[in-house]
């Protein structure tokens, strides 16, 4: 008998905070599995965000700092620049890296900045309690848009991939989701891609991931994932945005 | 490393945040500053180290946070408005107690001002100037020899402490020419120790390092760990100098540009018949309060200069504690100070009343000012 | 013969695994865990395929597959 699957050892043991049904903790493996497969455990470093996962830093077994809100790529810039040999990255949420962060990312991606960004899209914000993201939908109910989100007095969402497709410097966009077990492994596919290139010296990578949060939609965890499914793929279609990484 | 060479306060700055092992710069444009990113961006690299021309002051500062964190001597320099911006990140490092090094080209304000000197940004500096309870190191120097020398003494400060450090210049200074030498030999950080907090790679097993802002256990424990080191600041690493101190009546307390203007009164004093002393404290935080208070015992009465509407004078009467009048002598915003203004001033002092003494309650005296909405 | 083990202590009773296992061997245990919550348990080891796909959805990283 051998473990086939298992919490892998970039991963500390500390049990995650998160809601019940919570796509951060899936992400979060997924990266442990990616850091552990490339073998890369001893060069990453890691900036953790304001927003849910701003205890990130207690999950991940590698050093970590803790960012302010949407300065990730900055920060992780400051890191790799100083520390050109370690494995960066910088994990945020759609308000993070969206909203107050849109001037970090976009630049971090035009200066084609050899970091990692793990962008988790879950069209609202969680920690604070429900209010509109910059990626929540149209129609879609939150604490600040309590009629449901209407573009003409809120705009309508921004879609990150295909808009930093537009940039020279982004060498690796992705969508993915983590809704199930096929689409799980399609994103732990990117995120390892996205890794790599880092390794490889490819250039700024980005994936995004469609991500439930039950609290704040109010749904039950299975009824999220349906809300991915039917709701927010429609909007943000899965796929690849830029890979000139590729052969 | 004596030899006398005649270089631009910005430019000394840079060369000497280079000098003392700066390796990481991030900084956006903005004058009186702009020389400082120029400098490092045509000489960073041959150092060694890395220029990064940020999208915003925002990012500059947070750019330097996590360049810090690797235990790296990291910079960033702007002036008054792109200062405003890079608090957050100044409170974050703080909060972090990680050691770095920002620079105030001081300009004219509030809001977008002008870009004549000023000394507006006393209070912002001093008082921590982003959100929560911290302190960082501010250094004043007041010659383009200072400016050039200091960042290697708040790199030291700053990481024997764990403080953030500030210098804070008049914008003036940034611009001014002088002949100046090095007083130290360049350092090469790869010959400095490592930090035990610092994030690293192949740590060979060592236990893993967090840079927290939060904590996210005992925050009130962490303020009083910082308080116990801001402590020993006070006590251990406050810096000023002293002119004419041992026999005046007036005690002029300056810092920075204000401070060469003071120097002009001082050497005029005597043909006006008057005995004026100047204290110039080189950190603004710590402030040189116990000093000030001593001196304060001995004169008849205390001036401060200062290109503000009345900062610094609030540190100096905390200081003098009542032991003797304290007056202001104010030139805001672009207003300057000279020799004979600060005599005038210094001679009114003595008297209590007079041409040059600022007090904003007798200022504003009669005036019944018909605002709000029509 | 394929099995998982679920860990009370860090699961959080999502129960996304018993919805992704394909031949429903997962289901709600009957006692409460320490943190509250009746944790996903093996309800039919017996068709456990060792699939991963129970581990592949927990976001809590609760599960181990042993083959």
């Amino acid at each position: 008998m051998t473990i086939i699957a298992q919490k892998p050892h970039s991963l500390t043991d500390v049990p995650m905070h998160y809601c019940p049904g919570c796509g951060h903790g899936i992400v979060h493996r997924l990266m442990g599995e990616a850091i552990d497969e490339l073998n890369i455990g001893d060069k990453v470093i890691g900036v953790a965000p304001v927003g849910c996962a701003v205890f990130a830093d207690s999950y991940f077994a590698c050093d970590m700092i803790q960012g302010a809100h949407g300065r990730g790529p900055a920060i992780a810039t400051g890191i790799k620049r100083s520390k050109p040999e370690a494995i960066v990255f910088s994990y945020q949420g759609d308000g993070d890296l969206a909203s107050i962060g849109m001037a970090e990312i976009v630049h971090a991606a035009a200066r084609s900045e050899h970091i990692t960004v793990i962008f988790i899209n879950n069209a609202i914000y969680g920690m604070t309690g429900g209010q509109m993201a910059p990626t929540t939908l149209v129609g879609q109910v939150a604490t600040t848009a309590p009629k449901g989100r209407d573009p003409l007095l809120q705009g309508w969402p921004i879609n990150i991939c295909e808009m930093l497709s537009a940039l020279k410097g982004a060498k690796y966009l992705e969508r993915v989701a983590v809704d199930s077990p096929q689409h799980v492994m399609a994103a732990k596919k990117a995120i390892k891609k996205a890794f790599e290139n880092q390794v490889k010296g490819i250039g700024f990578s980005l994936v995004e991931v469609l991500s439930q949060c039950p609290t704040n939609w109010g749904v039950d965890p299975l009824k999220s994932l349906e809300f991915v499914r039917t709701k927010m793929m429609p909007q943000y279609p899965l796929g690849v945005f830029k890979d000139e990484g590729a052969e | 490393m004596a030899e006398k060479t005649l270089r631009k306060g910005n430019e000394a700055l840079a060369e000497g945040a280079i000098r003392a092992g700066c390796r990481f710069f991030a900084g956006y444009p903005i004058t009186p500053q702009n020389e400082v990113p120029e400098y490092m961006a045509a000489h960073m690299a041959d150092a060694g180290g890395a220029f990064v021309q940020a999208e915003s002051e925002v990012s500059a500062i947070n750019m330097v946070y996590g360049s810090a964190s690797t235990g790296t001597r990291a910079m960033t320099s702007s002036s008054s408005p792109g200062v405003s911006l890079k608090q957050e990140g100044i409170s974050y490092l703080a909060s972090a107690d990680l050691p770095c090094l920002i620079v105030n080209m001081m300009r004219g304000g509030p809001g977008l001002g002008n870009i004549a000197g000023a000394q507006g940004d006393y209070f912002q500096a001093t008082r921590g100037g982003g959100n929560g309870d911290y302190h960082i190191f501010v250094f004043a120097p007041n010659s383009v020899e200072e400016l050039g020398n200091f960042p290697k003494m708040a790199y030291e400060l700053s990481e024997k402490y764990r403080i953030p450090a500030m210098i804070l210049a008049d914008g003036i200074l940034g611009q001014m020419m002088e002949s100046m030498s090095f007083n130290f030999d360049p350092i090469d950080p790869k010959t400095l120790g490592k930090f035990d907090w610092a994030l690293d790679i192949h740590k060979n097993g060592a236990p893993k390092n967090n840079v927290f802002s939060y904590k996210g256990d005992n925050l009130s424990a962490d303020v009083w760990s910082r308080a116990k080191r801001y402590g020993q600041v006070e006590r251990e690493e406050v810096r000023f100098e002293e002119r004419n101190t041992e026999d005046c009546d007036v005690l002029l307390v300056a810092y920075g540009l204000s401070s060469r203007a003071c120097l002009e009164a001082l050497t005029k004093a005597q043909e006006k018949g008057l005995k004026v002393g100047l204290l110039r404290p080189i950190t603004l935080w710590p402030f040189p309060s116990k000093r000030i208070h001593e001196l304060a015992g001995k004169v008849k009465a205390v001036l401060t200069v200062e290109q503000s509407l009345g900062q610094l004078v609030q540190d100096v009467r905390l200081a003098v504690n009542g032991k003797a009048p304290v007056y202001l002598n104010a030139y805001p915003a672009g207003d300057t100070p000279s020799g004979e203004s600060i005599l005038t001033a210094a001679a009114s002092a003595l008297k209590g009343e007079g041409e040059g003494l600022f007090d904003l309650q007798k200022y504003s005296e009669g005036f019944d000012y018909k605002g709000g909405r029509k | 013969m394929p099995r998982i083990e679920v860990d009370a202590n860090r699961c959080k009773a999502c129960y996304l695994c018993v919805n992704a296992c394909p031949k429903k061997c997962l289901g709600k245990s009957k006692t409460i865990s320490k943190k509250g919550y009746f944790p996903a348990e093996m309800v039919h080891p017996e068709n456990c395929i060792g699939c991963t796909m129970c581990y592949m959805v927990c976001p809590d990283v609760a599960i181990t597959v042993i083959k």
